[in-house]
């Protein structure tokens, strides 16, 4: 008998315990599947594209505005690439509840700053040439309906026009995608001469601006000459690389990894008493054949993996389900979910991670009841029989 | 009446056999009370944020609370007022009045960053300037430490809630906003509503530092009666000098928190269901080897004449006592870890911190002991059939 047919007898031994077990297990992954795929939609967003990038903005707050002359000071400071601006304009299309950021860029500007942001080569030129031109987010375009050509309406509550209006309309004249899975297509932006032109107030001014720096590794430097150099204005700036200024939003919600990981410890604590009895009641019932096995010449650490083995493909079987169904499960969810959660999956990262969790309950639940069976005496254990 | 007493006494000695039983089955035991636990716990936990989080918002609305902004504003942040038409929202009808004149402030909503301890990084909190009917047109609210600002000076106090979630908020300490400097004079607290969250100085001071001339963004008001509302509403909003919204304080804050509220009970069913069914794997797991483990002494009780009924409701006894312990200890622990706890997260629509406090209400509780009870049953059920389904004389040989 080999050793891979005793450990699958073993497990076959009391089918439904062994199967009830798989299935929490199971539970257990496809919970942290669900888990991780919610925390990433709740911080993630952040490009890879942004390391050489800073976000400059009001010291105070972001709600205050900064003067859109900056640029030019910004982009004399040793160590700036470029500089461009944008500005919340925090308006919605038809409905209030359906929330996508809409801001007025510098076109050229902005797509030179943002390489992650794929525009077909003709519809950029359509951009360029159409003022009331604006280009959308996949994400948003699908959410809509909007196509090529389309005209449409923007509310906002915050930018009045001159003539009193608070509709803007704009034409679709573009969509684009991300490079990456994390990132935004959600947004939509349009030309800031046209958003400048047409609004009652606030003339000139800008939410923040995006600066690229010649060189990643001085990043903070820069950051700090260019606060240096508004020092004592009447707008004082606050300059960051753009992964901590986006990751300071995320964590105004609060935060969410710590609860996330509160919840799931204590999922995976059930799981690993769950499992772990199931392996000890297993242990103890077996006390008999084990000790025949002794008896007729397993060493002790064959016993011990023998134990550890059957624990194993018991994480595993479960593990392999449970993730299996959240990969399933993540992308079903992802299309009901898209208005409260737009950046909803499931990251290969958090796939790996849950794999080396599954090998460790495997592990960790087998080890007692492994080391017990090795431990085990022939002649004690037969005497139990 | 002998027969259902017969009866009972056969489910109590089937049900002490199982319960007696515990402390040799004490692994599998506690590794089925400890997953309903975690149910309950978790379900409790999740739904008390939410419950704090409205808690908070709602708090803050007495009947006869009303704000008003400019129309096709949803939030403070994006309504404006010039000073005229603050002064005819507060001539209106219905509104109370004391001594000073009629209650309504008209006030001035920013935002600041400030660093948010939990997390170290820096958040929107709230930075209100409010006029002198402020204090009057809200309930409850009441200075706890320090004095209030001084009317016309550069002071603000600061909302117990704020106070805890953030830093440099200390009463007595300095905050520097931009070039200005704010005395941190006093902390108040305001029945626990969204008040709390926000830092208060005098409006006037905090238009000049923000340079905003006369202009206000809302006004709240405190109205004669609930019942006059309509009134109050129906002569701002046929005024032709004005070009408002008016709502009663109740709508807004509810129309602010339902969002994030869906949200949180949602994922909390959500995760709260799928630990459920894993948890009826582990009773199952359980109530079946505790039939296993007594399949001699059921048979022999059944060859001895005790009814099928009386092991199957023995044995669902046992697994709704498993899961009550659990459920019992879930709430417990959810209770003593969560209730109370204190955190802040951002409104989207008002765009700024709202602190609160994980509230475990009673409903709460009995939601998760409810939740027990059903794992209980379900996990409870077919291990029951099983045992009464043994055939006695197979049971019976196996001794």
């Amino acid at each position: 008998m080999s050793f891979a047919h005793l450990v699958w007898s073993n497990l076959k031994r009391k089918k439904l315990r062994t199967l009830l077990t798989v299935l929490s297990v199971t539970i257990a992954f496809v919970l942290f599947g669900l888990l991780s795929s919610i925390k990433q939609a709740l911080t993630g967003g952040v490009s890879l594209e942004g390391a050489n990038r800073l976000v400059v903005q009001h010291k105070v707050s972001i709600i205050q505005l900064l003067p859109v002359s900056y640029k030019a000071r910004m982009e004399r400071i040793p160590g700036v690439a470029a500089a461009t601006h944008q500005t919340w304009f925090g308006g919605y299309y038809q409905d209030r509840k359906y929330f996508f950021m809409q801001n007025p860029v510098v076109p050229e500007e902005f797509l030179e700053m943002h390489p992650e942001l794929i525009l077909p080569p003709e519809q950029k030129q359509a951009w360029l040439r159409t003022r009331t031109g604006a280009i959308v987010g996949r994400k948003t375009a699908e959410r809509f309906h909007w196509k090529l050509g389309d005209r449409v309406p923007i509310q906002t509550p915050i930018w009045t026009k001159s003539d009193g209006s608070t509709a803007w309309d704009f034409d679709v004249v573009g969509i684009f995608d991300g490079k990456e899975k994390t990132d935004d297509t959600m947004s939509f932006f349009f030309h800031y001469d046209y958003f400048d032109e047409g609004r009652a107030r606030g003339k000139g001014e800008v939410g923040w601006f995006t600066i690229r720096v010649k060189d990643p590794a001085q990043a903070a430097a820069v950051a700090k000459l260019v606060d240096q150099e508004f020092e004592n204005s009447a707008e004082e700036t606050r300059t960051e690389p753009e992964g901590a200024f986006l990751q300071a939003w995320v964590k105004q919600i609060g935060n969410i990894a710590l609860m996330t990981a509160a919840i799931l410890g204590a999922v995976f604590f059930t799981i690993l008493l769950v499992t772990g009895n199931t392996m000890s009641q297993a242990v103890r019932e077996r006390t008999g054949e084990l000790g025949v096995l002794k008896a007729i010449g397993f060493t002790n650490g064959r016993v011990m993996a023998l134990v550890l083995a059957e624990s194993c493909v018991l994480a595993a079987l479960g593990g392999v389900l449970g993730l299996g169904c959240a990969c399933i499960l993540v992308p079903a969810l992802a299309k009901p979910l898209s208005t409260m959660l737009p950046m909803f999956f499931f990251p290969v990262r958090d796939l790996l991670a849950g794999s080396g969790i599954c090998l460790a309950l495997g592990v960790v639940t087998g080890v007692f009841p492994a080391l017990q069976a090795m431990r085990l005496r022939v002649a004690d254990a037969l005497r139990r029989m | 009446m002998a027969g259902p007493i017969n009866w009972l006494s056969q489910v109590a000695s089937v049900t002490k056999f199982g319960l007696l039983g515990i402390p040799q089955r004490r692994g599998s035991v506690a590794a089925a009370v400890i997953g309903i636990a975690g149910v309950v716990g978790v379900l409790i936990g999740v739904l008390s944020m939410a419950v704090g989080f409205q808690r908070a918002m709602r708090a803050s609305a007495s009947a006869d609370a009303a704000i008003i902004l400019r129309s096709g504003a949803d939030s403070e942040m994006v309504s404006g007022f010039a000073l005229d038409e603050t002064k005819v929202i507060s001539d209106a009808p219905g509104l109370a009045r004391n001594a000073q004149g009629s209650m309504a402030s008209a006030e001035l909503f920013v935002i600041i960053d400030l660093l948010k301890r939990s997390t170290g990084t820096r958040a929107n909190v709230p930075l209100r300037g409010v006029g002198p009917a402020a204090f009057g047109v809200r309930d409850h609210l009441k200075i706890e430490k320090g004095r209030a600002f001084g009317w016309g000076r550069n002071e603000v106090i600061v909302g117990v809630g704020a106070a805890q979630e953030f830093a440099g908020l200390e009463v007595g300490s300095t905050l520097k906003v931009g070039r200005q400097e704010w005395p941190v004079v006093g902390t108040f607290s305001a029945g626990g509503g969204t008040a709390e969250s926000e830092l208060w100085t005098d409006a006037t001071v905090l238009q000049e530092a923000y340079h905003r001339g006369t202009s206000f963004q809302s006004v709240y008001a405190k109205l004669s009666s609930p019942a006059a509302f309509l009134q109050f509403k129906d002569s701002l909003t046929s005024d032709p000098r004005l070009n408002v919204k008016v709502l009663r304080q109740a709508e807004y804050y509810a129309e602010q928190s339902t969002v994030l509220s869906t949200l949180i009970t949602t994922l909390g069913y959500l995760v709260a269901s799928l630990m459920a069914i894993g948890a009826v794997f582990g009773a199952l797991n359980t109530m079946y080897s505790s039939v296993s483990a007594r399949t001699r002494e059921i048979a022999t009780l059944r060859a001895l004449g005790f009814g099928a009924g009386a092991v199957v409701v023995s044995v669902m006894l046992e697994s709704v006592a498993l899961a009550l312990a659990g459920g019992v200890l879930g709430a417990g622990i959810a209770y003593l870890a969560c209730n109370g706890f204190h955190t802040a997260t951002v409104n989207w629509q008002s765009f700024s911190q709202v602190t609160f406090a994980f509230t475990v209400t009673p409903f709460l509780l009995a939601q998760g002991i409810v939740w027990a009870t059903i794992i209980g049953l379900v996990g409870g059920l077919l291990p029951a059939l099983r045992a009464a389904r043994l055939p006695i004389a197979a049971a019976l040989r196996e001794l």
